[in-house]
């Protein structure tokens, strides 16, 4: 057992914090969702421009074959620094990964870079009306003629759709086979006039998410990832990707956000309430618990070639311990924390997502009851 | 980084687990439990295979291995609930050898090895193996000091699978002090074993509901109760987490090992309470008999609570901890 880091892992850590310190992002954009967005698209260019987009692709691909730990460091020190989340962010760490594990060589070699430098966003088009928690029941259907395939269906909860060239897309291509087995992955473009992107407006004001609606798309055969027919097994390839290294760039933020509260909490004398310190205390517990167990996980990965029981738990440690804060700050700062443009009325606002995206709580506790506790299946 | 138990470390733990599923299953446990009495034959196993001295150096006859081996031992303890003491002889003299003077570890640590002196662990209210103890280490929140055979009075607590006495008048100032950690390691420690009893709580949990049936199914296919089954495994991993790193810590970055050992303590209070009791309620009616032996995981779990403190100091020690960093950090 060594909690420290090894000195290359340490060097990795300050050529990375050197390079944060000479690279500012500049303001975060307040109030104007697509200059955000174009924050974010521009500061991933300047970290594809030295390499530090995706630390952990291989070295062919633009990365740098960085070791699980590395990418932690990486993730963060990204939180550390206070830069915003590559805008591409679904096409490093989930389209990228899924090409290259699936993908021909003429896909790779098409695909990849723009992923890197930002110049293709891209969106991941996996959740339906009536298939979210049940992803494999979805009915976007695809058809195949002449020319390719024929797509007819919707989509929702597409993050970033609007400013994306590219859609992850699973789609049913045998209706009359199981409900697993009739699915296929394909490489939509989104820039045709049969999908329509219509953003959805959140509790928080805001959209980060979309509907897409696909009337008669096209896509050629070239775009199918992994066969016609084995659509299941590519979507989990893109599932199992999807929380790894994040869990260390959210586990920062919280922090960075707990220690903010502390700062504001602070300077009015409000933590000498004993109450107020307890739940503090508590929160302080939490986010070291969500440090401590992504370490585990990371070396269980590391050493086991698989997390142990303790890295299903992280993401419903995070939303529920993200929710306990923010609710937290409500109470202790009063109601100018509720006071509209108030970054804790948004962060309160917005924490209630953190339950649903990615696996909503009541199914990362199925999961973890079935397929970690080895409890007979959920009724 | 490599946040995982040795080799070593690993076989150590299988050792112990064998063992004292072999020598301990709950029935030996029970019937210490019922006599009011410690497993005799066990402890003398247990005393040479030396374990009391696992964390004691060479020199005084220990087997010169760390806080992590430790707490290793004593999560395997937890997990068996056994009826030995353990965990205030082998907590003594890991204290005594780390935080003691030159003259405290020549006086106590052979003694306590070979199981001739008796060591007490806890605060003036409530110790651990305290009643007619060689010596005691007290725990003064962040504090901790030796007493020589300090008179003390027998206490019953919910646990009857072991001994608790109160002190008569130990005063402030009375006893001599130990080192810094004292307290950090004694507080990781009992949390290393609220991690192994609430593996136990959680084992016997998942056998029962998997194969209890009720409505033509097994009860753990409910997401009532499976549910609440992830929900436990949750506790018992926070409070793994928790305790390997104050574990880790205490050797290898005492500086980190105050703050370390309060989450360990928190989220050992906490989970060992939850999980257990959750043990309880997916038994049902059966859960709340004398015959089914979750109980005896609960009643450790909250008295090893209680012996941490309770949760409350621990919360208010990591709050402060909070603030101190963003201040240390803000005038950096």
């Amino acid at each position: 057992m060594d909690l420290t880091f090894s000195e290359p892992e340490l060097a990795f850590r300050d050529e990375l914090r050197s390079w944060f310190a000479n690279h500012d992002p500049g303001p975060e954009p307040e109030g104007d969702e697509h200059a955000h967005y174009a924050w974010r698209r521009d500061f991933q260019r300047e970290l594809a421009r030295d390499g530090w987009a995706a630390v952990h692709w291989p070295v062919e691909y633009g990365g740098r074959g960085a070791t699980l730990t590395q990418s932690a460091i990486f993730f963060e020190e990204l939180g550390r620094s206070g830069a915003p989340m590559m805008a591409n962010v679904l096409g490093l760490l989930l389209a990228g990964p899924t090409i290259m594990s699936w993908g021909t060589p003429e896909q790779k070699q098409r695909y990849l870079t723009p992923i890197l430098t930002a110049e293709e966003i891209w969106c991941q088009g996996f959740s339906e009306p009536d298939a979210g928690s049940d992803l494999a029941s979805l009915k976007t259907r695809a058809v195949k003629d002449d020319d390719g395939w024929l797509i007819t269906g919707q989509k929702v909860w597409t993050s970033g759709a609007q400013y994306s060239k590219w859609c992850m897309l699973v789609a049913r291509t045998d209706a009359e086979a199981a409900k697993h087995k009739g699915l296929t992955y394909f490489l939509m473009d989104m820039e045709q006039e049969a999908v329509q992107v219509r953003p959805l407006r959140q509790i928080t004001g805001e959209s980060e998410f979309n509907e897409l609606f696909i009337d008669g798309a096209r896509i050629p055969d070239e775009n199918v990832l992994g066969g016609v027919g084995n659509g299941w097994k590519v979507a989990l390839t893109t599932l199992m990707n999807e929380r790894a290294g994040l869990a260390f760039f959210l586990q920062v933020r919280l922090r960075q956000l707990l220690d903010r509260l502390i700062e504001e909490a602070a300077a009015r004398d409000l933590l000498d309430d004993p109450v107020a310190a307890d739940r503090l205390g508590q929160l302080h517990l939490k986010a070291e618990v969500l440090r401590l167990t992504a370490y585990r996980g990371l070396t269980a990965i590391e050493k086991y070639g698989q997390p142990g029981p303790e890295g299903s738990l992280t993401k419903w440690m995070w939303s529920e311990t993200n929710q306990q804060l923010t609710q937290f700050a409500a109470d202790l700062l009063g109601p100018g924390a509720l006071t509209g443009g108030s970054r804790w009325a948004y962060e309160l606002l917005r924490a209630r997502g953190n339950s649903i995206e990615g696996g909503t709580t009541e199914v990362l506790k199925n999961i973890v009851a079935e397929r970690v506790l080895g409890l007979p299946k959920a009724r | 980084m490599d946040f995982d138990l040795t080799e070593d470390q690993r076989e150590i733990r299988g050792v112990a687990h064998e063992l004292l599923a072999s020598r301990s299953p709950f029935a030996r446990v029970r019937e210490a439990a019922e006599a009011d009495a410690y497993d005799d034959p066990l402890w003398r196993e247990i005393v040479a295979l030396g374990w009391p001295g696992i964390a004691v150096g060479e020199r005084h006859g220990g087997q010169g291995l760390g806080a992590v081996e430790l707490a290793v031992l004593l999560e395997e303890l937890g997990y068996a609930c056994a009826a030995t003491p353990l965990l205030s002889t082998a907590v003594a003299a890991a204290v005594i050898e780390t935080g003691g003077s030159d003259a405290q570890r020549d006086r106590w640590l052979a003694g306590l090895i070979a199981g001739e002196l008796s060591a007490g662990i806890g605060s003036g209210e409530l110790v651990l193996d305290g009643h007619g103890a060689d010596v005691v280490v007290l725990i003064d929140d962040h504090d901790a000091r030796l007493l020589e055979s300090p008179l003390s009075e027998p206490v019953q607590t919910i646990d009857p699978t072991r001994r608790f006495a109160r002190l008569a008048g130990a005063g402030a100032g009375d006893g001599e002090p130990l080192g810094a950690g004292a307290a950090g390691r004694i507080y990781g420690a009992i949390a290393a074993e609220v991690v192994g009893l609430c593996q136990r709580a959680l084992e016997m949990t998942l056998d029962y509901v998997k194969d209890r049936r009720q409505f033509g199914v097994p009860v753990g296919s409910f997401q009532a109760v499976s549910h609440r089954c992830a929900q436990m495994l949750l506790h018992t991993e926070s409070a793994r987490s928790t305790a390997y790193y104050a574990a880790w810590a205490a050797d290898a970055d005492p500086e980190r090992l105050d703050e370390a050992a309060a989450l360990a303590a928190a989220a050992a209070a906490t989970a060992g309470r939850e999980v257990a009791a959750s043990a309880i309620q997916a038994h049902g009616g059966i859960g709340f008999t004398w015959e089914a032996d979750v109980h005896w995981l609960y009643k450790r779990a909250e008295v090893d609570r209680a012996l941490l403190g309770g949760v409350k100091r621990h919360h208010a020690a990591l709050a402060r901890a909070a603030a101190a960093r963003v201040a240390t950090v803000a005038t950096r």
